[in-house]
């Protein structure tokens, strides 16, 4: 079984757009929707819903005002500054502030703060018209992203493992936080998503660092290439000098908003001059993925 | 006044009109500070091209272990809820799990931890023409962006008005960003992906009593959906800038599309003056509510 997982560094360079296509071309995959705090790539595969579970994670202080003695030795000992005091001069832990160490509970002297255990969303595991696929949602403004991203991984792993599927296509986050390392951590490949601009190239070179940290090999695609067809090439070259591969080019258009606009993919709705661009990078990265390890084997 | 920019979808056009707003509010001699809290990608240097005075390390406080105080009885694996402490013979620390919560060291009866700094990135300051200018650049292989995004804000209050440059999403890095402004300003786009990330953002930030305001970027006729969500919600479109080839073209040169579109010139003075107006007038009318009461909060 081999996963590729796919990111960009910066925002809305088009992965889900990409692995959508990439879903309908492979035909015969599992899909991981890893970027759980702005999920879209249910909009573009109408999923059936088969399987909905809570993702429970880590704690969260509560203090019950009623037996807080305003000591403020959880104030003083919270790092994360998320215990203030209100106006009756009780203390109260903000919930998007607090990242669930304890230390304000077991420190309480008064033992007046509460840990009950944090639901921090929901996964799904799904069938779509190109095979199952595994979802979730971050409850808004939720921590603990990092972790629903390896429970989807995990749980697409067993699925592909159940139906004898040999492909993973791992819809990643923006970034090179928590949730993209857990996206792209073992994956037999991580293909970015590029376009030519001064920003997209800045965080390319950095996600593409965060690949090597961590020992993956790695491929781009330049998508929108030619809105500035030196800086496409530029980044090309930049790329193939650090070792990582090339795929090819997508051209500037509206085809993908179109294919959104009816819930699929852009291979699926046209036959346009897009739809080849992104079928070429597909079979080149087949043929990337063939030459790649398995992840356990490297 | 302290303005966040939010988006929930990434490459909505954030930064372009964070740097937009701080251009133009200091071309009308505001003293405007740009803070960029994309710090696992911080872009804003690439079109204000700042000046870089000063940088600063930012770190967490890891525990470090001195063998011959520890009894091995455990306490420090036992309070650690983010499991970055195993027991062997000796406790051995995961540092990249550790997040400086500094409970191990306050359990530990016999006082065999102690804590060391390990940086996890930089924030730096400096000037672009009359912005005062900060961001925050984490370490390539570091998690925990959150704890760098408060550093940067805290270097905040160098001007009247305080632009928050936010990340993508809508997890703890968003809020941490957004947290404690006095408006959010979110930047959209009018596709099935814009809206459906605009609905999660909208909803994580919802309960942090900042108000909320709408920029519709690469705006077209396709946009009914998203301005029925507007109304719904209650979010008041504060610019709509067109989808148009000549911006993307101009943001592929590192050209501020502001100082290069003379419609978009005026379209962002005119939001300038709009948040202005906007949270005076908010303010004015709901003295009690929390925008209020947060606004002196810190971050």
């Amino acid at each position: 079984m081999k996963e590729l997982a796919v990111i960009s560094g910066k925002g809305g360079t088009g992965k889900t757009s990409i692995v959508a296509s990439f879903a309908a071309l492979a035909g015969d995959v599992v899909l991981a929707d890893c970027d759980v705090d702005a999920a879209d790539l249910h909009l573009v595969t109408d999923p059936h819903t088969q399987r909905r579970e809570t993702f429970r994670c880590g704690h969260q202080a509560l203090v019950r005002a009623s037996d807080c003695i305003s000591c403020g030795l959880c104030e003083e000992r919270c790092r994360f500054d998320a215990v203030s005091r209100d106006e009756s001069g009780a203390f109260a832990v903000d919930p998007a502030a607090c990242e669930g160490c304890g230390v304000c509970v077991w420190s309480c002297s008064a033992e007046a703060i509460d840990f009950p255990e944090r639901t921090s969303g929901e996964w799904f595991v799904s069938r779509t018209r190109h095979g199952p696929m595994v979802h979730a949602r971050l409850s808004p403004g939720a921590e603990n992203s990092g972790k629903l991203v390896s429970l989807v991984r995990e749980q697409a792993r067993q699925v592909a493992d159940r139906d004898g599927r040999d492909l993973i296509l791992i819809d990643g986050p923006p970034g090179i936080g928590c949730p993209v390392i857990a996206s792209i951590s073992g994956a037999s490949l991580v293909l970015a998503i590029t376009e030519p601009t001064p920003s997209a190239r800045h965080d390319l070179a950095r996600a593409l660092d965060l690949a090597e940290h961590f020992g993956l090999p790695s491929a781009v695609a330049v998508n929108k290439f030619d809105l500035n067809s030196a800086l496409s090439e530029e980044i090309e070259s930049d790329v193939r000098e650090r070792g990582a591969s090339t795929v090819g080019r997508i051209a500037y258009g509206r085809a993908f908003t179109a294919a959104q606009r009816r819930g699929a993919s852009v291979v699926e709705t046209g036959d346009g001059r897009i739809a080849e661009q992104v079928r070429r990078v597909w079979r080149n990265v087949g043929r990337l993925l063939e030459a790649a390890s398995p992840p356990y084997e490297r | 006044m302290r303005v966040a920019v939010a988006s929930g979808k990434g490459g909505t056009g954030k930064t372009t009109v964070a740097v937009g707003v701080a251009i133009s509010s200091a071309l009308a001699g505001i003293p405007v500070e740009y803070l960029d809290c994309d710090v696992e990608e911080p872009n804003g240097h690439l079109l204000l091209r700042p000046r870089i005075e000063s940088s600063r390390s930012v770190g967490i406080l890891v525990p470090v272990l001195d063998e011959d105080l520890c009894t091995g009885c455990g306490k420090c694996a036992e309070v650690c809820e983010y499991q970055a402490i195993a027991l062997l013979k000796a406790p051995l620390v995961f540092t990249e799990l550790c997040h400086g919560c500094g409970g191990c060291v306050l359990a530990c009866p016999t006082g065999a931890l102690r804590e060391e700094e390990h940086a996890i990135g930089v924030v730096e300051t400096g000037w672009a023409g009359d912005v005062r200018f900060v961001q925050g650049r984490l370490n390539v292989g570091e998690e925990l962006s959150p704890v760098l995004i408060r550093a940067v804000k805290k270097t905040a209050g160098h001007g009247s008005l305080t632009i928050l440059d936010g990340p993508p999403g809508a997890s703890c890095p968003a809020v941490a960003a957004v947290r404690d402004a006095d408006l959010i300003l979110l930047v959209a786009e009018p596709t099935p992906f814009g809206l459906s990330d605009l609905e999660t953002a909208a909803a994580a930030f919802r309960g942090l009593g900042s108000h909320m305001a709408l920029v519709i970027n690469r705006s077209d006729s396709g946009t009914p959906e998203l301005r029925r969500f507007c109304e719904d919600q209650g979010l008041e479109v504060l610019l709509e800038i067109p989808d148009d080839r000549r911006i993307a073209e101009a943001g592929s040169r590192g050209e501020v599309p502001v100082e290069t579109l003379p419609e978009l010139r005026d379209g962002l003075e005119q939001l300038r003056r709009r948040l202005h107006d906007f949270v005076e007038e908010t303010h004015a009318h709901a003295p009690d509510q929390a925008v209020a009461t947060r606004a002196g909060a810190g971050p």
